[in-house]
């Protein structure tokens, strides 16, 4: 049933270097490689394209964030580790929409890997809630915010931007604007 | 002081743009205010989170541009498992299916109870079985019991009520035979003849080991039957004889014809002819005649594995069995006939000459 997937797959330690030194070409070839294994499994359980693709890429960055973290161990093969957390969030999808009947069809082995899930989920649920909270902030606050602490670009460049006649304007603008972030940040369940 | 010029603080020691003397001042603040100390934390991690979520959004961004450049559709097909036809027939029509199985499974079934079919073919076949059943028990009784004289297939009738059988004429004057297992346990024996009328009868005579037994009409109203047509033969019979038997299966007389096909009965019995001929119960004790008219044989059974084959006792242990009746249990003079007047005549005739020495056995018992 499986169809063999393409030819001139990386190495899995090509991978992890690669992404350890952020190489785009890398990314995109462990991209490339295994998506097709995830659209097998998604398509024939119930899926379209879109949650495959939905699926595979919350599984690359599960995986991405691992090896950046370094504690990425490999003592199973990318493939499996890549399958597995794509079944297992594909199923947690599935019992979502009440549309798991029961059994699913399998193409690869696979191993346990709900504790990942978890961190990876609880991770989710923060970055949703920093999220909502930079829409709530509004403008020009949410660019400043992204412009200093995200692209860590100087005060400097943000005060030309926005045409702060001095930086300490724009810096005590700063402040009231990140407490105003924190707050609704926190105040959110 | 002010949460913008805290955080001020926060940032620029954290940075490293803090004067050595404004970065001492700090750490201590820090270690001796829990508050200052966990404002730093907090301030910490929030700004780490933020960086992190602008890190998954810089994440996302590059794999979506990696997605637009696979061309998922081609992709698709390839990976796809298209389930075999029956398959995928079911799923699109299966509900189409259920109702035209429904409807056919109704129709179906209420033609066959509408015609009576359903009920009617039921319970014939149930008679059938219940006798097929006492048939196997009888056999079955035969290998356990080791009674030589019954063990043989017998043609069973239902036990409680009353048994029927055939007999036949021996003299003109009201000796007849049958078998054995049909007078067997009677309490009363009565004959009929062809003409419907019954008379009372006697077991004068049994011999169990060759299932004959000899009854004496002892009626009243019985008259003279008139010079037997048969005679009994004393020889055996070829292989291939045509013969044919004459015996009441039901309330009416029924001839049926065959030939014989071995010299030896049920297990190898030589005291028996296996022959080619339908019978029922109700046949036992019937005559079996050869083409010239001779009685060559008594019915006495069936095998109910093998359709058609039946057997019968040779006539030579007839003659046996008469010979050994007792002569004080005799009223009468049994004086066999030797002579054939049926040998001439077409199988027709022959039939319409024996109607009268034939008679269906009728027992009662509790």
């Amino acid at each position: 049933m499986n169809k063999d997937l393409k030819a001139s797959a990386p190495t899995d330690s090509e991978i992890v270097l690669g992404i350890l030194n952020n190489s785009e070409i890398v990314l995109k070839k462990l991209y490339t490689t295994y998506f097709p294994m995830i659209l097998q499994l998604i398509i024939n359980n119930n899926g379209d394209e879109d949650d495959a693709k939905d699926i595979y890429q919350e599984a690359i960055i599960v995986l991405y964030n691992k090896i950046k973290a370094g504690d990425f161990e490999l003592n199973s093969k990318l493939k499996t580790y890549i399958y597995s957390v794509c079944r297992r969030l594909w199923l947690k999808r599935l019992s979502q929409m009440n549309r798991y009947g029961g059994d699913i069809r399998d193409f690869e082995e696979h191993l346990p890997v709900e504790e990942e899930i978890e961190n990876h989920s609880d991770r989710d649920i923060q970055f949703d809630k920093m999220e909502s909270a930079l829409q709530l902030l509004g403008e020009p606050c949410k660019t400043i915010m992204e412009d200093f602490y995200i692209k860590n670009r100087s005060m400097q460049e943000i005060c030309e931007r926005f045409g702060y006649t001095n930086a300490d304007n724009a810096k005590t603008q700063k402040y009231k604007c990140l407490q105003r972030l924190k707050k609704l940040f926190f105040q959110q369940k | 002081m002010s949460d913008n010029q805290m955080t001020e603080f926060i940032e620029r020691y954290l940075d490293g743009s803090m004067t050595a003397e404004e970065r001492v001042q700090f750490e201590l603040l820090r270690k001796n205010d829990a508050a200052v100390e966990s404002k730093v934390t907090e301030h910490v991690k929030f700004i780490g989170l933020l960086k992190q979520y602008g890190e998954r959004l810089e994440l996302e961004r590059r794999l979506n541009a990696i997605h637009d450049e696979i061309d998922v559709h081609a992709l698709k097909e390839e990976v796809m498992i298209h389930p075999v036809w029956v398959v995928r027939m079911w799923r699109n029509h299966h509900s189409k299916i259920s109702v035209a199985a429904s409807v056919l499974i109704f129709a179906v079934l209420s033609v066959l109870i509408v015609t009576g079919k359903l009920s009617s073919e039921k319970s014939k076949y149930e008679e059938l079985s219940q006798k097929i059943n006492s048939l196997k028990t009888e056999v079955g009784h035969i290998g356990a019991g080791g009674h030589p004289s019954i063990a043989k297939p017998k043609i069973v009738k239902s036990p409680p009520a009353n048994f029927r059988g055939t007999g036949f004429a021996l003299t003109s004057n009201g000796y007849l035979v049958t078998d054995y297992h049909v007078i067997k346990n009677a309490d009363s024996v009565y004959v009929q003849n062809a003409a419907g009328e019954s008379f009372h009868a006697k077991v004068i005579y049994t011999e169990p080991q060759y299932d004959l037994a000899i009854l004496q009409i002892n009626d009243s109203t019985f008259k003279n039957l008139g010079p037997v047509p048969y005679n009994l033969k004393k020889a055996e019979s070829d292989l291939g004889e045509n013969v044919y038997t004459w015996g009441y299966p039901g309330d009416n007389v029924v001839f049926s014809a065959g030939s014989l096909s071995s010299a030896a009965g049920y297990s190898n019995d030589t005291t028996e002819y296996q022959v080619s001929l339908p019978v029922n119960p109700g046949n036992s004790g019937g005559p079996l005649l050869d083409e010239k008219g001779n009685v060559i044989g008594i019915i006495t059974a069936r095998q109910t594995q093998m359709a058609g084959a039946s057997f019968a006792k040779k006539s030579a242990y007839l003659l046996k069995t008469i010979q050994n009746i007792p002569t004080d249990s005799l009223s009468k003079t049994l004086n066999l006939n030797n002579k054939n007047t049926l040998a001439g005549l077409s199988r027709k005739q022959q039939l319409k000459k024996l109607k009268n020495y034939v008679f269906m056995v009728k027992v009662y018992n509790q």
